[in-house]
């Protein structure tokens, strides 16, 4: 029996692990009358896989059995592979025995689909509600909601997870209809913009009643396999853009596509698109946390993101006309668009000038990139450095400084 | 000749060195916990003892000059245990009391960005354990952890652990400096053990361990390396999230 859950965990897991959200923040449920548990602000990574990714949720299917037959998923129908099934009891042991240990800040359920969505989504909010009812247990719950939900299943998942999310998957229409045929785009959006009402008018009711309940207080958030498909990062990042103003989501996610088959639908790929994801992320990061606009950073000239160097410096390559920025007087829109300069840095540049002048050494004890910034700004008694008035030459400079010394041995 | 103050290691100790300093007009060249003291030939040293009198007026005064966050940052730092750190806060302190204006944002100054930085040292440990503490369940229920953090940080982890772990008994003791935390489900209190007797590593003795302690430890070990991706495998990220010290703490990263 034990070795037997053992087992179903290890494939559970294994099967659950190509989904990459597994933030536990932006929740805040209290501990109320000595319960198990709190989910508030920040979120805590409790462990970090080989591949440096943040273990924070117990991240499982309920099972990997699934009447689809999507060829990017390990768990498609046509695969040659074990099928296991969690019960409801063995799920609340193992987030509960886990939880209590320190190992994790709650869980994370999905489920390969059986039947139809409404009939998984059910065995789901089953267990959701069995730990905030019968366990007291106040952690982290990260429901998916498998596309195609009706309202009344997702409205009751709501009311027990702090977050919700319905993957998008293939970011596009045309490429999902030759990848997953059994899927479209409507059955993504429909419950995406159904949740995103519900989210508002329930920040509203909670405004008006604080007794009110709460519902997925953590927002939604989707995911987009990156590498399966041939959009350009221009598109996938005008899809991300959309989703975070028109679906109001907290986080897109995007995954590197991972060789799971040899499907003849999918790119003959051997490796991850590793350095790809991560500049998405980075231009991610740039739209929602430095007020970049998605076509300052791409767009019809420059439809990909530049593997080279992060996408930043990629702009301001493209815009020298705007540099080199005055740290001293600049607004903090325009320092925090430095290459090199994040929030924090630039957050302490304005704090601090207000006492007197910044200096170039002050900015770099600060925490800065000098690397990258030294071409961008000016401050008392620093000049630029020679050639930079060519984009060219400061990416070389950048790209290959320290390199050279390895160079100049052979 | 350096005269080299002394005084018992406390927060209050440090602070009631400065008032004699502000009191005697005197600038001290080096500020020491008297059990970190190693006299050299041609040094001279002075104790100061503690007087609360003295430390709460010169805190009051702070108090008054500073943010409650920049204060409370004062205190991390001074925890970090760092061989300098008496001076900074000197320097840091005195800053204070000759500026008009509130000078805790001026990072320009090398005390302000030091303390800031210690700080941020300081907070980066508290997260940490918040996150690499690992209980084991005990055979008298007791869900018990130790740790070995670089910085004294057991005064700031206490109120994390009792929020989340309100209907369980624990511990977490800090085998390096000999004290902890324990939790009886209804006060949080500072403990230290008499003759505690550990595993190797000062890890919980294993015939300690509840039923299905180890059940659930290989579970967590099985999950972990199921939920990792090999085609992604990447040990430098790892390890900069998941610094070699701590691994004792972690039953995912022991071998048995």
């Amino acid at each position: 029996m034990k070795s037997d859950l053992s087992e179903k965990l290890k494939i559970l897991a294994d099967a659950a692990k190509y989904d990459v959200s597994c933030a536990s923040s932006g929740s805040n449920r209290k501990n109320k009358g000595k319960g198990l548990g709190n989910a508030t602000g920040m979120g805590i990574c409790h462990s970090y896989t080989e591949d440096g990714r943040c273990v924070s949720l117990l991240k499982i299917l309920l099972t990997n059995h699934c009447i689809y037959d999507c060829a990017y998923c390990v768990s498609r129908k046509s695969n040659d592979i074990k099928r296991v099934a969690f019960t409801v009891q063995e799920v609340v042991a193992l987030t509960i025995n886990f939880y209590r240990r320190n190992y994790i800040e709650g869980l994370f359920l999905s489920s390969g689909i059986f039947k139809n969505a409404d009939y998984t989504n059910e065995r789901l909010i089953r267990i959701a509600k069995k730990l905030r009812n019968e366990e007291n247990f106040h952690g982290y719950i990260h429901l998916k909601i498998i596309p195609g939900a009706s309202a009344e299943v997702m409205k009751e998942a709501g009311l027990y997870a702090d977050r919700l999310s319905v993957n998008l998957e293939i970011p596009s229409e045309r490429s999902l209809k030759h990848i997953a045929p059994e899927k479209n785009h409507k059955s993504v959006y429909e419950p995406m913009n159904w949740l995103k009402e519900q989210i508002i008018e329930n920040r509203e009711d909670r405004k008006k009643h604080r007794s009110a309940p709460v519902f997925s207080p953590a927002g939604q958030s989707t995911q987009m396999i990156i590498g399966a498909s041939p959009e350009a990062d221009c598109e996938i990042l005008s899809i991300a853009a959309s989703l975070y103003d028109k679906q109001g989501l907290k986080r897109v996610y995007y995954s590197g596509y991972i060789p799971v088959s040899s499907d003849d639908r999918l790119p003959a790929v051997t490796s991850v698109p590793l350095i790809r994801e991560n500049r998405l992320y980075q231009a991610d990061w740039l739209f929602r946390f430095y007020g970049f606009a998605m076509d300052e950073i791409v767009n019809k000239t420059h439809p990909n993101l530049d593997l080279e160097i992060d996408p930043k410096l990629g702009y301001a390559l493209r815009h020298l006309e705007l540099f080199p920025v005055d740290v001293n007087t600049a607004p903090y829109e325009m320092i925090l668009r430095v290459p090199g300069i994040g929030v924090k840095t630039a957050g302490m540049i304005i704090q601090s000038r207000r006492y007197g002048k910044v200096r170039f050494e002050d900015i770099k004890k600060m925490g800065a990139a000098m690397k990258r910034a030294r071409y961008f700004i000016t401050a008392p008694n620093y000049s630029l450095p020679l050639s930079t008035d060519q984009p060219s030459s400061i990416r070389h400079q950048i790209v290959y400084q320290g390199k050279k010394a390895q160079l100049s041995l052979f | 000749m350096v005269n080299i103050l002394l005084y018992d290691g406390t927060y209050e100790g440090l602070f009631s060195v400065f008032f004699d300093c502000y009191k005697e007009k005197y600038a001290p060249v080096s500020i020491q916990k008297e059990r970190n003291y190693q006299p050299a030939m041609f040094d001279h040293s002075t104790f100061i003892p503690t007087e609360l009198v003295k430390s709460d007026r010169v805190m009051k005064g702070l108090r008054k000059k500073l943010s409650s966050t920049a204060f409370s940052n004062l205190t991390k730092a001074f925890f970090s245990e760092f061989e300098d750190i008496e001076m900074t806060i000197y320097e840091y302190v005195q800053l204070v009391f000759n500026n008009k204006m509130n000078i805790e944002k001026d990072y320009r100054q090398s005390s302000v960005l030091r303390i800031s930085q210690v700080t941020k040292k300081v907070n980066r440990e508290i997260h940490r354990m918040h996150a690499f503490v690992r209980f084991q369940k005990t055979t008298d229920n007791i869900y018990a952890a130790t740790i070995r953090p670089d910085f004294d940080v057991i005064p700031f982890i206490g109120s994390h652990f009792k929020e989340r772990y309100a209907d369980q008994l624990w511990m977490i003791y800090d085998t390096k400096r000999d004290y902890g935390l324990f939790y009886d489900l209804t006060r949080l209190d500072i403990i230290r053990l008499e003759n505690p007797e550990w595993e190797g590593n000062k890890k919980i003795k294993r015939t300690l361990y509840s039923n299905n302690e180890i059940e659930f430890q290989t579970m967590w070990k099985n999950y972990f390396r199921a939920t990792s991706i090999s085609e992604r495998k990447n040990m430098k990220l790892h390890l900069q999230h998941m610094p070699r010290k701590y691994w004792h703490y972690l039953p995912e990263k022991q071998m048995v």
